[in-house]
């Protein structure tokens, strides 16, 4: 294949959309623009958090790049081979190698069938090993999550929220993946749960040397898991940058009031929270220039026309004219303390006026599955 | 398990005591009486004295209030005797067990058939749904459902009896058989399919388009749930995913409907065999009611319910079987 500093996944350019249909003869009237253009890659065994708020496209993404949903355009890229040129027979033996977990444990394994069945599908798929390597591999898998041996010969309505979750990851490391995608792994379980599923994949990563995306909108998890972090708005990546990076110099304006939606019990920590005006926009009709100028309280007259390109600096790149602005002026510190109290200001003219608290969707502990863009 | 079994079985004997109770007090209350109805149709002067009708009266048990006579007919049932028809002088229970066969033969054969060909096209229109030819395949069976049966019939007869007289193609209009004696069983078999085919068709072109509509909403559905996209990241093909993991969740609302279809099963279709002069239970039910013959009708009506309450508690065992989740405990 390529050489070792080649990344595991390469994204470019992806946009995933879904026709809108009406009337009679089902006509496509439009487009739902779910992923609109995204690129980003994973090094391998790194960890890339992919946060936004519901509906901004990051569990389309993430299903888009195993072609669980079948990608309008762009490119993926792993390990060397593009996945979306893959014929169904090698896209299927690709699959092995790139699992997913979904959110909602309840609905990702089959109520029809014990677990033993759930894991052993996939091996018998890519008929790995004979009947006695596969019971070897699946009390392997199960024992690595944490579950006994005995759970195989029952259904997955016999255990809790956090033990399916367990299954279905072990339903996915069975089949010895190199990367996985995690789909709002712990959002759909209790909090007491979660912690204990989060350390379970950090184990998992170090011991397995895996490589994950990892989807979510809980900020604090995915700054605890990824190496890598990319937010996401309305289809596009507005701001992507190592972790450590990105949590302490944030440089857009979303990334901003998204941060600052984040309760925090330090002090220090405690930001003013910049409450956005407006909702999101619909994905069918994204606005001109910037997606996010309708809601930004720092938007200029150019942001309603030019959609801003990247500016990097570092590992650190972020779409946003403002931000480009002020980086060519000084440092990253510089830039994001500068934007930082911009948004202060504008935000106590403008967030007390407004009625509509539409903050930065983050809140923790928002239903599972609630507004869920599912294709 | 037994425990459910028990308190299945109790209630369904109860189920059993009222709707005989109901059933006998309403065809009871159905003016005219298996001695009035028969004759008054056919001369005025035939008519029967009073006398003569006092005593037949008595002899059949009809004199008595139908409260009475229903806990006679019950007393008889329970030491196995359903009575003798009035209007056929024979009784109920060889008259329904010569009919029992026709209409079954129908009946399993429409049901096999509206399984044979709905399962695989429900799957194919779930597979392809919103394609052109998934919305022509739903847009015909549509207009198949929305078809009465007796008109369907009437059009089926017009076709292959009268359009198609001489040809290949001809059928037989009605009957079982063309009578006469055959050359053995084949012949025989030969000949009783031939007279099938048409009433088999009128039968299940309905249910088949509602089975396959069915399957293919609850296949969608299934669709849609996150196993589905579990099963396809293992790298299951799609054949495999289709019928594997989403026909087998749609079995649950299916064996529903198997419970309930079994009753139809005996039952036949009292349109189609009446129209296709198919001499089966359906038939003997709508001919018992003219007659006003009240022995027979509660024998048919004993079995009917008695198949229905069984419909149930196979479906309900079913249940079991289909859905890991459901247990009898």
């Amino acid at each position: 294949m390529s050489d070792a500093t080649a990344p595991l996944l390469a994204v470019s350019d992806l946009e995933t959309h879904f026709p809108i249909r009406r009337g009679l003869l089902r006509r496509v009237v439009g487009q739902v623009r779910a992923v609109d253009g995204i690129s980003f890659t994973i090094q391998r065994g790194r960890t890339l958090g992919l946060v936004g708020e519901s509906g901004c496209g990051k569990t389309t993404a993430g299903r888009s790049i195993l072609r669980l949903v079948e990608p309008t355009a762009g490119s993926v890229r792993f390990a060397g081979r593009e996945v979306r040129a893959e014929r169904p027979a090698a896209l299927r033996s690709l699959r092995r190698r790139m699992q997913i977990v979904f959110q909602d444990p309840y609905g990702s394994l089959n109520p029809r069938m014990t677990v033993r069945a759930l894991l052993e599908e996939g091996l018998l798929v890519h008929r790995m090993g004979d009947g006695r390597e596969r019971l070897r591999r699946m009390t392997a898998a199960l024992e690595r999550t944490g579950m006994p041996a005995g759970t195989l010969a029952r259904y997955p309505h016999e255990f809790s929220g956090g033990q399916r979750q367990r299954i279905a990851i072990a339903r996915a490391l069975v089949l010895e993946p190199e990367f996985l995608v995690l789909d709002e792994p712990i959002s759909a379980l209790d909090v007491s749960i979660q912690a204990q599923v989060v350390n379970l994949l950090v184990e998992l990563r170090r011991e397995l040397g895996l490589t994950y995306l990892f989807v979510s909108h809980d900020l604090s998890v995915v700054e605890y898991i990824s190496d890598d972090v990319a937010v996401m708005y309305l289809g596009r990546l507005v701001e992507t940058a190592p972790a450590t990076d990105l949590y302490a110099r944030p440089l857009h304006p979303y990334t901003h009031a998204l941060f600052s939606a984040v309760p925090s019990v330090e002090a220090e920590r405690r930001r003013r929270r910049i409450i956005l005006p407006g909702d999101v926009p619909s994905p069918a009709r994204p606005p001109a220039g910037c997606r996010f100028h309708p809601r930004c309280p720092l938007a200029e007259a150019v942001c309603r026309e030019v959609d801003p390109p990247a500016t990097t600096i570092g590992g650190h790149r972020v779409h946003c004219h403002v931000a480009a602005r002020e980086l060519a002026a000084g440092d990253a510190a510089a830039a994001s303390q500068r934007i930082a109290s911009l948004l202060t200001a504008a935000g106590g003219d403008r967030g007390e006026a407004s009625k509509i608290v539409a903050t930065a969707a983050t809140s923790p502990h928002s239903p599972p599955g609630s507004g869920k863009a599912t294709p | 398990m037994i425990h459910h079994l028990v308190r299945r079985l109790g209630l369904g004997v109860v189920t059993l005591l009222l709707i005989s109770f109901l059933v006998y007090g309403l065809i009871r209350s159905i003016p005219g009486t298996p001695l009035t109805v028969v004759v008054s149709q056919t001369d005025p002067s035939r008519r029967l004295n009073p006398a003569d009708l006092e005593r037949m009266k008595a002899a059949y048990g009809l004199d008595k209030p139908w409260y009475q006579a229903y806990f006679i007919w019950l007393t008889n049932v329970a030491q196995g005797d359903l009575g003798r028809s009035i209007s056929r002088k024979a009784p109920v229970t060889e008259l329904i067990s010569k009919r029992v066969g026709p209409t079954l033969a129908l009946s399993t054969g429409s049901l096999l058939l509206t399984w044979l060909l709905s399962i695989p096209l429900g799957i194919y229109a779930a597979a392809r749904s919103g394609r052109g030819d998934e919305r022509a395949v739903s847009l015909v069976l549509y207009m198949l459902y929305s078809v009465p049966t007796f008109v369907a019939a009437l059009a089926l007869q017009v076709t292959f009896s009268l359009w198609a007289e001489g040809t290949p193609w001809e059928l037989p209009l009605f009957g079982m058989t063309s009578g006469g004696p055959h050359a053995g069983t084949a012949a025989w078999l030969a000949d009783v399919g031939r007279h099938a085919i048409l009433p088999l068709i009128c039968q299940t072109y309905v249910s088949l388009a509602w089975y396959t509509r069915f399957i293919n909403t609850n296949l969608q559905e299934v669709l849609r749930q996150d196993y589905i996209r579990t099963a396809r990241a293992k790298g299951a093909g799609t054949i495999r995913v289709m019928v594997h993991h989403a026909f087998r969740n749609t079995l649950i609302p299916l064996v529903t409907l198997l419970g309930l279809s079994l009753p139809a099963l005996l039952g036949g279709s009292v349109i189609i065999e009446q129209i296709f002069s198919w001499p089966g239970m359906g038939r003997l039910f709508f001919e018992s009611l003219r007659e006003r013959d009240y022995p027979t009708i509660m024998g048919l009506t004993l079995l009917f319910s008695l198949l229905t309450l069984a419909g149930q508690l196979l479906a309900d065992l079913l249940y079991a079987w289909v859905d890991p989740r459901v247990s009898m405990e």
